[in-house]
């Protein structure tokens, strides 16, 4: 009588699902049907993403094999965790990771708080043919390839350079500024400010603008000065783009800048120069050591993401900044 | 003009200042390799140059135009740049148009977004990428620079976003009228995009122009390269390269700075970022509040 039962309780939820299951399929067809110009707009660079951006992921796979290019990904052997072993073994890579981070991170700090304070102070330009003028020349630097700007500055700081010939006329040392490890990664983070300070301002500008002018004269009634108005309205409002920059930028802390590092350093200052993307590099594609040069990538990879998803999480709780 | 007082002017004119130094400091290192690449050999190696050429001489742009390695590489990267725009532009448009569209009239949309935006937060890096390359066939291919960046995300996303600030409108309209996504999109949608475009097109632009590493890893052959791709050879080898010009050049060379040779090119490679870069300042700014800039 119980299995009678169920089977009378289950008929009908049967045939319903049934339906329901050709009723989504008649469904996805008759949408293909009114959206087939749309998947033909995206097939090509789904096509193109798909084989030269998913293409390399799989290639990552070459991380836990001795592999080599003429046995392909399926004839290569296997060693597991090998080049990982060996890599931490190597003193040479774990300063790496050392030196990406202290590069980067100054980099960050100064270059934010650079763009901060010049945004202000051009903020104070009321003329605005002046500033106009003025934010035309310092965006400059940031359309410049690091190999023109690495040309620029070996000139300029060689030990015979414009630079050092000042500082001697001044009655200083020469400064060995691409070659002595304790100043070379100073010199890249300088550097770097200097190429990016002024582009990172659009940002804050745009922010700055966009403050309603009311504030600032109610603020003027009740007696706060120039500098007042700054220290109490315009940073805190400017707080959480202050914040959700920040917060992209340490999501991106492992590029410690591969172009313009490559292109300046020497092994002189390995040592305190070489980041995780030079070392990859040199190891990889100048050793033809595809496998171990690939666990690099892949751990570079990995911890990158992890970072650049945490970071955008942040900005969207704070900032509800959401790029798609 | 609002009343100002004592503090505030004095603080006008330290800020002027301030600022026009720091527009020197950005402007400066320019023009310093502008006046190496105009002077002679005796003054540059003794670092007595500074922002006026001394012992003025065209010398070095001579040696940049007679070196065919320097117009070769030229040439490779107006082509690089132009097939590259032209790659760039139909995968952008194509792409941003069907994903501007919401869930309900394109129901893969997410998932294509999805599958699109996991390539800005994960990739294989170089070195497989190099393996891939080359199994293709593609070593020493103009394509291989072109095609594989083909779709740069993060512009797809401002062209996308602003496509979606289009009044629905201007498309509905054409729609009731009988027209395809293919019509809308080629005569409704592509004039009205054009601002947005051109901020693309200029993103596209510098990046082609600037890119040196992949023609380093994908061209074996030096004809090949592109232009920093060689300026960046030039930088760590000048004298190789000099060498397998043959003895032509090294009595050109002998009277001209290898300082001053280097000078010269890096100038001229930048001379196509300072023609357009009046354009990008236009753009760039506007389309970055256009674009990334939305809640």
């Amino acid at each position: 009588m119980g299995s009678a039962m169920d089977a009378h309780l289950e008929a009908p939820v049967r045939k319903k699902k049934k339906e329901r299951y050709f009723g989504g399929g008649g469904r996805i067809i008759k949408r293909f049907r009114k959206e087939w110009p749309l998947h033909l707009l995206v097939l090509p660079a789904f096509v193109v993403t798909l084989i030269f951006s998913y293409g390399p992921m799989y290639g990552l796979i070459m991380a836990f094999q001795d592999f080599h290019p003429v046995r392909g990904f399926h004839g290569s052997p296997w060693v597991g965790l090998e080049h990982f072993r060996w890599l931490f073994a190597q003193p040479a890579f774990v300063r790496t990771i050392y030196n990406t981070f202290f590069i980067s991170i100054f980099k960050i700090i100064f270059s934010t708080f650079a763009s901060i304070l010049f945004a202000l102070l051009l903020n104070e330009i009321r003329v605005a043919f002046c500033k106009r003028f003025f934010q035309t020349i310092v965006y400059i630097p940031h359309f410049i390839s690091w190999i023109i700007l690495a040309g620029v500055m070996q000139t300029i700081l060689a030990s015979d350079g414009i630079l050092n010939s000042l500082i001697m006329g001044l009655g200083f040392d020469r400064v060995p500024f691409l070659s002595d490890p304790s100043v070379f990664p100073w010199t890249m983070i300088w550097s770097d400010v200097w190429k990016s300070f002024g582009f990172g301002t659009v940002v804050y500008l745009a922010a700055i603008t966009s403050i309603d002018p009311q504030i600032y004269e109610s603020a003027v009634v009740d007696g706060a000065g120039k500098f007042r108005q700054i220290i109490s309205i315009t940073i805190p409002t400017m707080g959480p783009i202050i914040v959700l920059m920040l917060t992209l930028n340490m999501g991106n802390v492992l590029n410690a800048g591969f172009d313009q590092i490559f292109n300046l350093y020497s092994p002189i200052v390995y040592s305190t120069g070489d980041i995780i993307d030079t070392y990859l590099f040199r190891l990889g594609i100048q050793g033809a050591q595809f496998s171990v040069g690939a666990a690099v990538g892949l751990m570079r990879a990995v911890v990158s993401a992890i970072l650049m998803s945490i970071s955008l999480f942040f900005a969207y709780k704070v900032a509800n900044y959401k790029i798609f | 003009m609002k009343f100002m007082t004592r503090g505030e002017k004095i603080f006008n004119v330290f800020n002027y200042i301030f600022i026009g130094l720091v527009c020197l400091l950005c402007a400066l290192p320019i023009i310093h390799i502008l006046a190496v690449s105009f002077s002679s050999a005796q003054y540059v190696v003794g670092g007595r140059v500074s922002f006026w050429p001394m012992g003025f001489t065209i010398e070095s742009y001579t040696f940049a135009f007679r070196s065919g390695r320097f117009m070769t590489a030229f040439w490779v990267s107006i082509q690089r740049v132009t097939l590259g725009l032209i790659v760039n532009m139909f995968l952008l448009v194509t792409t941003a148009y069907p994903l501007s569209k919401t869930t309900q009239e394109f129901s893969a949309r997410n998932y294509y977004m999805a599958f699109f935006a996991i390539t800005m937060i994960f990739g294989g890096g170089i070195i497989p990428f190099y393996i891939l390359i080359s199994d293709l066939g593609m070593l020493d291919s103009i394509w291989s620079l072109v095609i594989p960046g083909g779709l740069p995300v993060f512009s797809m996303i401002i062209l996308m976003n602003f496509i979606r600030g289009l009044p629905k409108e201007l498309e509905e309209a054409a729609m009731i009228d009988g027209a395809g996504y293919f019509s809308v999109l080629a005569l409704i949608m592509l004039p009205v995009l054009k601002p947005a475009l051109a901020t693309v097109a200029l993103f596209s632009f510098v990046h082609h122009w600037n890119e040196w590493l992949l023609g380093m890893l994908f061209m074996n052959d030096p004809s090949n390269f592109p232009l920093q791709t060689y300026l960046q050879v030039l930088l760590t080898n000048f004298s190789d390269l000099i060498r397998a010009m043959g003895p032509d050049f090294m009595q050109l060379v002998a009277r001209m700075n290898e300082r001053s040779g280097r000078a010269a090119q890096l100038f001229l490679g930048l001379i196509p970022i300072l023609v357009i870069y009046p354009f990008l300042q236009k753009y760039f700014t506007k389309g970055l509040v256009i674009g990334s800039v939305k809640g």
